[in-house]
């Protein structure tokens, strides 16, 4: 209960966060801006869902069949050398990314797309990991006792019951991908950023502003996507956690 | 019918070697409840877990239905035998109906005979399967999940069962329940069941053999009441405790002790009885019990119509010194 009255006090605070920045960027100027430029705005956030959408899809491609591979008996010795590559790759910054892989790559929005694959990777891998390791093991037990293959111990019983962890790490790293793909910008990647990063050098934070928006408001669109998505296709059975808290 | 034949189990690890299940040779009958015994540690669920193949055998050789576990395909093997296990086990993504097809599914079943069976072993462990059918595991109390549990293990009617402490998790009266219940669809199905216990109580209850383990060497294998009235050694003597006479008790019924004493020796039926009654076929731990807490130490005895059959009281368990329950079935 009390568990349940912290969290309405945080999302209010988050709120009155959310509510007093678009008060700051109604008096700044920012929608008067967007109601100017329409046009420029759209083609922007078309970009940057563009960048976050395709890093995503390739950071999931590649994260949740890694995790699933190095949770296999067989390769069970390599996961904590997969997993602190990982952990080491998530210490380097995300400007330090963008700056080295640029370097191999030159401009363009092909480096953004790496820069923030690399981002995602780790939430992902990491949830899926412990998702499946976190399957209760008597569950396992009592599926090879009544004689499932492993395969089918795999499809019904440890990639259900990890679908919650795995979604939870996809939502993650989708959302940090939305905030740090403004950075796409400064690489000639495009994307909302190219209206933060003008509105900072001309000292104008009304089109600063303009573009921050947006952001944040993709942000919590594509998490509530998300979260409904979670409940169309994570077991009935596993919900009640969400439930109870 | 299941043969062990110096099963034997070592586990190896790095540093050491753990010899958690020790020669064992004995065999269980067709349709029989063999309960498997013993303190914490002593190998019982090693052993019961080899048989499904769970743990690899070291040595020796086990049987099921005559034929040699290791000779058989280990999916066909399992999926011929149930498994039960402590904390059910309940696959929590699929609901109840699911989780009971599970075995039936992967024997390639059609919908409708799955649908039949899975409403028929419902209503067997007393769920409405119009109410249960369609909740998932977390929708359903300890008690109702585990008769899921043993449901599904039932499904695709294997002859033989493994139940590792199916009720260790439940409370007293729950279990008791559960337990009588078992009995009772056992005496339909007459499966050939191990049955994992560290409760005398319940070994007594529910076994036709009881096997005592200890540091995985068999200690002694018998009925209930062999075990009982002829322990082995100072082991099996501490084991079942000082109360054994007690417990032997449980195993015998009021009627036992009418058709031994030929009637009762007071019969005072014509007069009205305005002390305490007990059932006929109540067993005579509970008999007793009865009669010491009754004030002028008699109960009045009644068959299932309620008719008053005579007074037993507590000189009538003299005749009950040294006898066993196999010379009372020869009496019966
Ligand atoms: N995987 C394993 N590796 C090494 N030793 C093991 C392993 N599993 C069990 N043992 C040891 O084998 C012995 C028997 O274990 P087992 O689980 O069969 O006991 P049990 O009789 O079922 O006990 P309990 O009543 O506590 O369930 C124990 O000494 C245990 O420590
Ligand atoms: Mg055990």
């Amino acid at each position: 209960m009390s568990g349940k009255k912290t969290e309405q006090i945080v999302k209010a605070g988050l709120y009155l966060i959310i509510i007093s920045i678009l008060g700051w960027a109604y008096f700044t100027g920012a929608f008067q801006f967007i109601i100017e430029n329409p046009k420029d705005l759209l083609y922007l956030t078309g970009q940057h869902l563009k960048l976050v959408g395709i890093s995503a899809a390739l950071a999931i491609a590649t994260a949740v069949p890694l995790g699933i591979l190095i949770t296999r008996p067989k390769f069970k010795r390599l996961d904590w050398v997969v997993l602190n590559f990982a952990n080491i790759g998530q210490t380097v910054p995300s400007l330090a990314i963008l700056a080295l892989v640029m370097s191999y790559f030159g401009l363009g929005w092909q480096t953004a797309i790496f820069a923030l694959w690399f981002n995602s990777l780790l939430p992902i891998l990491r949830n899926t990991v412990a998702g499946i390791e976190n399957v209760n093991p008597q569950i396992i037990d009592a599926g090879n006792g009544m004689g499932m293959t492993s395969k089918q111990v795999f499809f019904k019983l440890e990639l259900p019951n990890a679908l919650y962890a795995i979604m939870a790490g996809i939502r993650t790293s989708v959302v940090i991908n939305v905030g740090t793909g403004a950075l796409a910008f400064l690489i000639g990647g495009g994307g909302l950023g190219d209206l933060i990063f003008t509105g900072i050098s001309l000292y104008d934070t009304g089109i600063m502003l303009s573009g921050a928006v947006p952001v944040i408001l993709l942000a919590i669109l594509l998490d509530f996507l998300l979260e409904k998505l979670e409940k169309i296709i994570v077991p009935r059975g596993l919900q009640r956690t969400l439930e109870a808290a | 019918m299941i043969e062990f034949q110096n099963a034997t189990k070592v586990y190896e690890s790095v540093d050491k070697s753990v010899t958690a299940v020790n020669n064992i040779n004995f065999h269980v009958e067709p349709g029989e409840i063999c309960v498997f015994l013993g303190p914490s540690g002593c190998g019982k669920t090693t052993l019961l877990r080899m048989v499904n193949r769970l743990i690899p055998i070291t040595r020796g050789s086990i049987e099921v239905e005559g034929k040699n576990i290791n000779s058989m395909d280990i999916i066909k093997l399992r999926r011929s035998i149930g498994y039960v296990i402590q904390h059910n086990g309940l696959f929590p993504n699929m609901t109840i109906e699911d989780n009971i097809n599970v075995v039936p599914k992967m024997l390639g079943w059609d919908q409708n005979r799955m649908k039949k069976r899975c409403s028929e072993l419902m209503e067997m462990m007393g769920l409405d399967p119009g109410q249960f059918q369609k909740r998932y595991p977390f929708e359903l109390s300890g008690g109702q999940q585990q008769r899921i549990g043993i449901a599904r293990a039932l499904a695709a009617d294997p002859p033989v069962m493994l139940m590792d402490e199916p009720f260790g998790a439940l409370d007293p009266i729950i279990r008791d329940h559960l337990q009588n219940e078992f009995l009772r669809i056992q005496k339909e199905m007459k499966k050939t069941i191990l049955f994992v216990s560290h409760d005398i109580d319940e070994a007594i209850k529910l076994g036709d053999k009881v096997a005592i383990f200890d540091t995985g060497e068999l200690m002694q294998i018998g009925t209930p009441d062999e075990i009982l009235s002829n322990p082995k050694n100072d082991f099996v003597r501490d084991f079942v405790g000082d109360d054994r006479a007690l417990k032997r008790l449980t195993l015998l019924k009021v009627r036992d002790l009418m058709v031994l004493s030929d009637g009762f020796r007071k019969h005072r039926l014509n007069n009205e009885w305005h002390g305490q009654v007990i059932s006929v076929n109540e067993n005579l731990k509970t008999a007793l019990s009865h009669l010491l807490s009754a004030p002028n130490g008699e109960v009045c005895v009644v068959d299932d119509h309620n008719k008053k059959l005579g007074v037993l009281c507590v000189s009538d368990f003299n005749l009950f010194t040294e006898v066993h329950p196999k010379d009372i079935s020869i009496v019966r």
